[in-house]
């Protein structure tokens, strides 16, 4: 089967690899590129397990081809901390327990974090509607919510002092 | 199992070329919701995918004259950022956002909705009720039709093996024009429409409705346009009598059938409501630009 070749971005490093035209953008990431950050829940864009952002819009990377990736900026769960420091969501997440089995969590933190940019200072109803697409199992989202509110409140703190 | 190949044209005749080559196995992509789910599935098995997206102008929205043009691989985050758009048609642009979760925002697109042909889209009775048209380009060269002339039943189109959606487009307005789109769903969110309901109307100075177009979604094999209630609410300010009449209206003209999500009584009932509850939404937006 011939493959396609696809030269894209993945957290602001060059990336190359080879595809079939079926495979999609969240098996690339995987197998080809080794960032397993990205979970596969579904497969069928209805659980957000695999939430990456794509030319800086939150998406599904089960319902993206890996060929749609050609010349894309992508951005994944593996770009989200800065070397040992963890993200501010990430950091709440851990203080507020927002999290048991885990295998949401990058896709919950990557669509908090494309929230927060749009949004600052977003309200509790205005977290769960962006969040609805983030299926989890386990926390029943309480923790999450709080997670979220708490990080977007230190992070304008420091947007303030700085 | 033949070889699936994938192609990025730049042109809309390069775009034509790939998919009549595939002598109807082959599908053009956009937003990608619907196709890749249904290849998952097994239900869609394309030989080709045509990545309509790198064609210039298939994302993004043009303004002129009070018109808009909506490229047919603009994703609905796009129209719910697009100001002028939203104040001009909010209930276009509500249907459109309230299709699946922020994920699904990022990708799905209008024209997406309308070609997948399934008859609870939530976009396609508001572009309907807004009198919108798509230009369509196939090997014959380009034809605009209405939108409620695309889906012909359940998964199925007008659209031949060679032809693709451009764009979709939205005609200026008239001062005191509003639209409006609800629809029931069991919960808040991320679900289907087991009724939907588009309304768009137009009001003269002393608030009498001088033009008004009802579209129901989900109660019949497409979504449709039902010219009796939009004529029931026209020369009236939508008093108790209008309304009651478009409620009659909007039911008889519902054929819905019974699932899981809703019996055939529910439906009709709920599509009599949801056109009752939307024309006034609509009005009140209406008004309030006068």
């Amino acid at each position: 089967m011939s493959k396609l070749h696809i030269t894209t971005t993945v957290n602001d490093d060059p990336a190359e690899f080879l595809t079939d035209p079926s495979t999609t953008l969240l098996d690339a990431l995987r197998d080809n590129l080794g960032l397993t950050g990205a979970k596969e829940g579904c497969g069928s864009g209805d659980c957000g397990a695999c939430s990456v952002m794509v030319d800086g819009r939150l998406v599904c990377a089960c319902l993206v081809l890996a060929a749609e990736a050609e010349g894309r900026r992508i951005e994944t769960i593996e770009g989200m901390a800065q070397g040992g420091t963890l993200h501010p969501l990430q950091q709440k997440f851990l203080e507020h327990a927002a999290l048991q089995c885990g295998f949401c969590t990058p896709g919950l933190l990557v669509a908090a974090k494309a929230l927060l940019a749009e949004n600052p200072d977003p309200t509790e109803t205005e977290v769960r509607y962006w969040l609805a697409g983030n299926l989890c199992r386990c926390t029943g989202y309480d923790k999450v919510v709080r997670a979220v509110i708490d990080a977007a409140a230190e992070m304008r703190q420091v947007r303030r002092a700085s | 199992m033949p070889e699936l190949e994938f192609v990025a044209p730049k042109t809309a005749e390069e775009a034509v070329r790939a998919l009549a080559a595939g002598a109807g196995k082959a599908r053009p992509l956009a937003g990608g919701t619907d196709l890749l789910v249904q290849m998952k599935s097994g239900r869609a098995k394309p030989s080709a995918i045509v990545d309509l997206k790198r064609i210039p102008g298939m994302i993004g929205i043009r303004e002129a004259g009070g018109a808009f043009v909506i490229g047919a691989a603009t994703p609905g985050v796009l129209l719910g950022e697009h100001a002028a758009l939203v104040a001009a048609w909010p209930g276009v642009v509500e249907g459109a956002n309230l299709i699946g979760s922020t994920q699904i925002q990022g990708r799905a697109t209008l024209a997406g909705n309308l070609c997948n042909a399934s008859p609870a889209a939530d976009s396609v009775p508001a572009m309907i009720a807004a009198g919108a048209t798509c230009v369509i380009v196939g090997a014959k060269g380009r034809r605009e039709i209405p939108v409620e002339q695309v889906a012909t039943g359940p998964g199925q189109t007008s659209l031949a093996a060679d032809e693709f959606v451009l764009e979709i487009k939205l005609p200026a307005r008239p001062p005191r024009s509003a639209d409006a789109y609800l629809r029931s769903i069991p919960r808040t969110e991320m679900d289907i429409a087991v009724v939907g309901a588009g309304v768009n109307l137009t009001l003269d100075a002393g608030g009498k409705i001088t033009a008004a177009r009802v579209a129901l979604g989900a109660v019949g094999p497409t979504a449709s346009l039902v010219p009796e209630a939009g004529a029931a609410i026209v020369g009236t300010t939508l008093d108790e009598g209008a309304l009651d009449a478009l409620d009659a209206a909007a039911r008889a003209a519902a054929r819905p059938i019974a699932d899981k999500r809703g019996t055939v009584d529910y439906r009709i009932k709920i599509a009599g409501v949801l056109a009752r509850r939307a024309a006034r939404i609509a009005y009140e937006r209406a008004g309030a630009r006068s």
